[in-house]
């Protein structure tokens, strides 16, 4: 179809991806649209509301691509991916505070409004640069990427893995939350950054950077996902799952188990931190709730639910997962809970595979891996 | 990086120095050289073990062990239960230290100096007794990744198989009668199959020579048949020491069979000869 045309090669093997990204390509031609040339008063139009809506589950989507190339490829189940995604909103957080200017309650045009609020008189060292976008752009992938770096190599290198690395990257994150909630860290503290006015001049509140910021989200899923096909479908990515199903020998037949895991950990964390910087400006708050372990461990439900180890499966997870929560706290908030509980039960039960195992009856014994 | 890989290379004692081996040696006339990496067989025998002993905590696994696997050769051992064959495996791969003797692998190479990694791209394969192929993966990409390449994370990334890695893999697909199914996942495979995709696996790597543990403990008849076949079809382009208790196998395969008793071998020759000799008898029946 449309996405094979473009990319014949990366998605030959990949049909559930090539219908997945046909999705995508014609929801962002029809979201513009409807939105935008369709009147208010037709039945087709598509509120402004409904278009955060669906770019915000797009930065879900990507955050789960970033989690399915670590876990369901390489079997390193992170617990504490939220707090790469955080970070990366922080970071966008930052820029954005810096672009409010004097136009804060208070009218100071160095500080933001917290810090004139807690009277300190200067700008914390390591929020110079951030009035830059291009800075901040870098920073959004640099600060997940060396922290996933750092903790990472001690991890690899110290051959943490299974369980006991999911525990240490849940304490990450919580480590990172109880941090960041602390007024004196210099990023708002349990409020965190919000009251945003715009980004790059563009007035956030206005429906056409609405509509331009729901086409990135979507227009960078889809790059995200061709660059992770891309690894998952070249040797890398073979070695990857070799690792998954048998470390030792892997690292037996001579390879560096310990680089392998540490750079798709590394990417993955870069690629958590785009969907957090993504998100921020649409949702238009970042606090340091989204570093809390619970987040998380829904981002690894979502992937649960989608599918380990297909890319498209983590993107239908998120989707699904979100509307549905996004239905149910809306319907009935009491019940939103056990409905997520019930359903990762219910899918690792009778689903392994999740959601698109179901329909997809995968190379079993007709695999084309090779010419 | 390059010249801490000399230095590197410099520093070790095992080998002769490069300008030594290749170069301008007085007596170059009257040896023959040694190139580096590369396993001297001029003596036709391409594995020593010699006089090597291991004791566990007192208890002696390997007592004055002598071993000579000639270049080229199928080799069976045998020998009953704690007879020390995996022990003797262990040594020659490197995942054991011997306590006294030496391994050396051609004139040259001291395996006894390296660590199992070293000693697997020295060129001694070694298959285990329990197949581990990588289950998702399908034949050609369980040979793939065992070929013997550059193997770090920035090259797997743009790596493309030359036309040439191509063929090595079908034709070791070929050798493992594995040909017709280059694309079903590892997992399917029955365990006989299994077994050969991990001894392709090791040719991958073109070992010199093949330690193999009890290919055909769970095999079918049939399944055995194929096995000796691929074994022999192997000998002559490496040396193959294979460890087994099936002595139909053994005999359906052997020239040379070593019988391993206490750490120590008991009797060598031909299968008949050794089936004749009172000791082993004594070992194997206890009459």
């Amino acid at each position: 179809m449309l996405s094979k045309i473009l990319f014949k090669n990366l998605l030959k093997d990949d049909k559930g991806g090539d219908r997945m990204l046909t999705v995508l390509l014609a929801v962002l031609v029809l979201v513009p649209v409807l939105n935008l040339a369709v009147p208010e008063s037709s039945v087709f139009h598509l509120s402004t509301y409904t278009v955060t809506l669906l770019g915000k589950y797009l930065t879900f989507a990507l955050l789960a691509i970033a989690l399915d190339l670590v876990w369901g490829y390489c079997g390193i189940l992170s617990l504490g991916h939220g707090a790469f995604f955080a970070l990366g909103g922080y970071a966008m957080g930052m820029y954005l505070m810096r672009q409010i200017g004097d136009r804060g309650v208070y009218g100071n045009a160095e500080l933001p409004d917290f810090m004139v609020f807690l009277n300190w008189s200067e700008l914390p060292w390591y929020w110079s640069g951030f009035d830059m976008f291009w800075f901040a752009m870098v920073m959004v992938a640099v600060v997940p990427g060396v922290l996933a770096f750092i903790f990472g190599w001690l991890a690899f290198r110290s051959r943490v893995t299974g369980v006991y690395l999911s525990i240490i990257t849940q304490a990450l994150t919580y480590a990172l939350m109880l941090a960041f909630f602390r007024n004196e860290m210099g990023f708002g503290g349990n409020n965190g950054l919000t009251d945003f006015k715009d980004l790059l001049g563009f007035d956030l509140q206005s429906d056409v950077t609405r509509i331009v910021l729901f086409s990135i989200s979507g227009l960078t899923l889809l790059l995200a996902y061709l660059l992770s096909r891309y690894i998952v479908n070249s040797k890398f990515g073979r070695v990857i799952v070799a690792i998954r199903d048998a470390e030792d020998r892997a690292r037996f037949i001579g390879y560096n188990v310990e680089q392998y895991k540490l750079w798709i950990f590394v990417l993955s964390a870069v690629l958590a931190g785009i969907a957090g910087a993504l998100y921020v400006p649409q949702v238009g708050i970042i606090n340091p709730g989204e570093f809390s372990p619970l987040n998380s461990i829904e981002l690894a439900i979502w992937v649960a639910i989608g599918g380990r180890g297909t890319l498209y499966g983590a993107v239908i997870g998120a989707i699904l997962v979100n509307y549905a929560k996004t239905y149910f706290t809306g319907a009935l908030p009491e019940v939103w809970l056990f409905a997520l509980g019930g359903l990762f039960v219910f899918v690792t039960l009778f689903l392994p595979r999740g959601l698109v195992g179901v329909f997809d009856k995968r190379r079993k014994s007709s695999q084309g891996a090779q010419a | 990086m390059k010249a801490l890989d000399s230095l590197r290379e410099t520093m070790r004692r095992d080998r002769v120095f490069d300008f030594v081996a290749q170069g301008e040696y007085p007596l170059s006339g009257f040896r023959h050289t040694v190139t580096q990496g590369e396993i001297d067989v001029s003596h036709g025998t391409i594995l020593y073990v010699e006089n090597v002993t291991v004791s566990f905590d007192g208890f002696k696994a390997l007592n004055d062990l002598s071993l000579y696997i000639q270049d080229g050769e199928l080799r069976c051992i045998i020998g009953p239960n704690g007879a020390g064959k995996t022990t003797m495996m262990d040594v020659i791969t490197g995942k054991t230290r011997p306590d006294t003797g030496r391994v050396h692998l051609g004139q040259s190479m001291d395996l006894t100096r390296m660590n199992e990694t070293q000693v697997a791209e020295a060129g001694v394969g070694r298959k285990f007794q329990k197949p581990t192929v990588f289950p998702e993966h399908s034949v050609f990409e369980n040979l793939e990744l065992a070929m013997k390449m550059e193997k770090n994370a920035w090259t797997s990334l743009r790596t493309i198989l030359t036309s040439e890695q191509q063929s090595r893999i079908e034709e070791v697909m070929e050798l493992i009668g594995l040909k017709d199914q280059p694309s079903i996942q590892a997992k399917f495979l029955s365990h006989g199959q299994k077994q050969w995709l991990e001894i392709g696996m090791l040719l991958m790597h073109d070992p010199r020579v093949l330690l193999v543990d009890e290919p055909v403990a769970g095999m079918t008849h049939q399944e055995m048949d194929r096995t000796a076949e691929l074994l022999t079809s192997l000998a002559g382009k490496h040396s193959v020491v294979v460890v087994e208790h099936d002595m139909d196998f053994v005999r359906s395969i052997a020239k040379t069979v070593t019988v391993l008793h206490e750490g120590s071998v008991l009797a060598e020759g031909s299968m008949d000869q050794v089936q004749n000799d009172d000791r082993v008898r004594e070992v194997y029946l206890g009459s």
